[in-house]
């Protein structure tokens, strides 16, 4: 039962031939049997899970009008604040916080009478590619579980893949959607920046994060896309338009759709079954009547310097908030209030943390700021220049998400610029604001799952998840074996 | 690029973190790397470009000044490490 979809769940309890409380029983009991293996969960709250499932069929019985997701059990990145849940960012800084009010996405969710079965892993702040950074544990790939899920969202992206919930949300602010989703064979969208309200998200880099769903299949991904997508005046980079909805526009015909496959996302330090997996997936899209053609983004070489600079200046900033005065973390021996922040910060923050304040504070202060930070935010104009004028003659991008499938647990970890090699195919769409589907599209010679990536216009969602529902339907997908 | 232990201490202080001289001399090297990583965009011409600092066109987002319900300060003070008599309390500033 819990392979099925959230569509299905969906039609089967609004059908009445399934109940919320034997779909969130069935999570429950997957999550008992694979979880002290897969570890993607930081909380999981069993008995509330139970609770909103009989509020949930109560409802249904009585007649009265439910949520467009009555019953569906799902899980949330640990960095969306759940009222009265703990929501760790899993960092010990974060280790006891219990927010006092719903993020805009979770509250939206809880109106769509969705069932929270709890709370996932995450790189530390959403710092990483691989969830090891994480101050509780390491998050295994279902697929391998030697391999890391990626990351930062690789507790959603796990959860997912290991059918310990049927979707969940994560956020994206240079690939923690798509990377994770891509390692773990799952579908995840970054949307476009502003469709979806940050309020309530715990802020990396403000101009970048944006919060999207990792789902079973592209169908899951546009519903949940319709639930959380629209205006909200809490945050004031919410973009305030009418959105119709994306499960309904899904058609599956792509014929005449322009592609542009970027040849800078295809070349060196590309692995070959990745690179062959992509080319057969654009040979499928022409089979169907789509037109692709290879194009260039030239600048695409310079998109990781900047994203790096920016994104790390954001997050010296925001995380200054973390002082030990208002939540979280207090050292217990200090001098004076000034050691006392001091002191909580160096205790309380991991070293990838650290490293980051340190880099984004480097560049900020007095002396570099031209010199990195506006540097960085000129180069992101002539970025999204680049996609401007690709755009007008391409309907989607199709590229690679990552370099390669899944790597083992601590290859990465002691080179820190290897690490941020992971997110090389993801980080330009954060830096234009712009929507990204991804979903697997083929199985390297272990097994592990191969992620593509189809990016599309500012608010260009609908052509972006119904290229990726014609996709999915000439891949055969292959369960993790648990 | 060179980044010397005394500047790493001093981007330390600026940032409220504390380091041994070893963590000191290994955050020195990896920030030489990636802020050399960095040094790459040196090679593109921004001359006169507009730095972005949003991707999605939009000017300031106001509202009507109008006062709504807020949160109760309980509420907002049950995460505090320490408080007393409905407020945070931090180690003494003023003698």
């Amino acid at each position: 039962m819990h392979t099925l979809t959230a569509h299905e769940i969906r039609d089967r309890i609004k059908n009445k031939e399934l109940s919320s409380v034997e779909i969130t029983k069935a999570y429950l009991d997957r999550i008992a049997s694979v979880e002290d293996k897969v570890e993607s969960y930081v909380t999981v709250l069993s008995e509330e899970a139970i609770q909103s499932a009989e509020a949930v069929d109560k409802k249904i019985a009585s007649g009265e009008q439910v949520g467009a997701l009555a019953g569906v059990p799902i899980a949330l990145k640990d960095n969306l604040c759940t009222k009265g849940v703990l929501t760790t960012c899993s960092s010990k800084m974060l280790y006891n916080f219990c927010p006092p009010y719903d993020s805009t996405v979770a509250k939206k969710l809880k109106d769509a009478d969705t069932v929270l079965l709890g709370k996932v892993n995450m790189d530390e702040f959403a710092m990483g590619s691989s969830t090891e950074t994480s101050y509780f544990k390491k998050t295994k790939n279902p697929y391998d579980l030697t391999k890391v899920p990626g990351g930062s969202s690789g507790g959603s992206a796990a959860c997912v893949a290991a059918d310990e919930a049927t979707f969940t949300l994560g956020s994206d602010t240079g690939g923690s959607i798509r990377q994770p989703a891509s390692l773990c064979g799952c579908v995840g969208m970054k949307p476009t920046y502003g469709t979806v309200s940050r309020f309530g998200l715990v802020a990396f880099a403000s101009s970048l994060d944006q919060i999207g769903p990792l789902a079973k299949d592209v169908q899951d991904c546009a519903l949940v896309y319709d639930q959380i997508v629209g205006y909200d005046p809490m945050d004031s980079t919410s973009v305030n338009r009418e959105y119709s909805s994306f499960e309904q526009a899904l058609t599956g015909d792509v014929k005449g759709l322009k592609i542009g496959m970027p040849a800078e996302y295809m070349g060196e330090g590309i692995s070959a079954p990745v690179q062959k997996a992509v080319l057969a997936a654009l040979e499928s899209f022409k089979a169907m009547g789509a037109d692709y053609e290879e194009m260039h983004l030239p600048l695409n070489e310079y998109a990781l310097p900047a994203y790096y600079m920016i994104s790390s200046a954001e997050a010296s900033s925001n995380l200054a908030r973390f002082d030990g005065v208002k939540y979280g973390y207090r050292a217990e021996k200090f001098e004076d209030l000034a050691d006392l922040y001091a002191q909580t910060r160096s205790e309380g923050f991991g070293a990838e943390v650290k490293r980051r304040i340190m880099i984004g504070t480097y560049a900020l202060s007095s002396g570099y700021y031209d010199a990195y930070y506006k540097k960085a935010q000129q180069v992101r104009t002539m970025i999204m220049q680049d996609f401007d004028k690709a755009f007008q003659k391409y309907d989607v991008l199709v590229t690679p998400t990552t370099p390669t499938t899944a790597f083992g647990f601590g290859e990465k970890t002691d080179d820190p610029l290897q690490m941020y090699m992971a997110d090389i195919c993801t980080v330009s769409v954060n830096i234009g604001g712009l929507p990204a589907v991804v979903l697997p599209c083929g199985y390297d010679e272990n097994g592990l799952p191969i992620g593509l990536q189809i990016i599309g216009k500012p608010f260009g969602e609908a052509a972006i998840l119904n290229a990726a529902y014609a996709l999915e339907k000439t891949i055969t997908k292959i369960k993790p074996a648990l | 690029m060179n980044i010397s232990k005394e500047e790493v201490l001093h981007v330390a202080k600026l940032a409220r973190l504390k380091f041994t001289d070893d963590e000191a001399e290994a955050l020195a090297k990896d920030m030489e790397s990636i802020i050399g990583f960095a040094n790459k965009l040196n090679e593109l011409d921004t001359e006169g470009v507009v730095p972005t600092a949003h991707a999605i066109p939009m000017s300031n987002a106001f509202r009507e000044d109008v006062v709504k319900p807020s949160f109760d300060r309980d509420a907002m003070l049950q995460n505090a490490p320490s408080k007393e008599d409905g407020g945070y309390t931090v180690p003494k500033v003023v003698e």
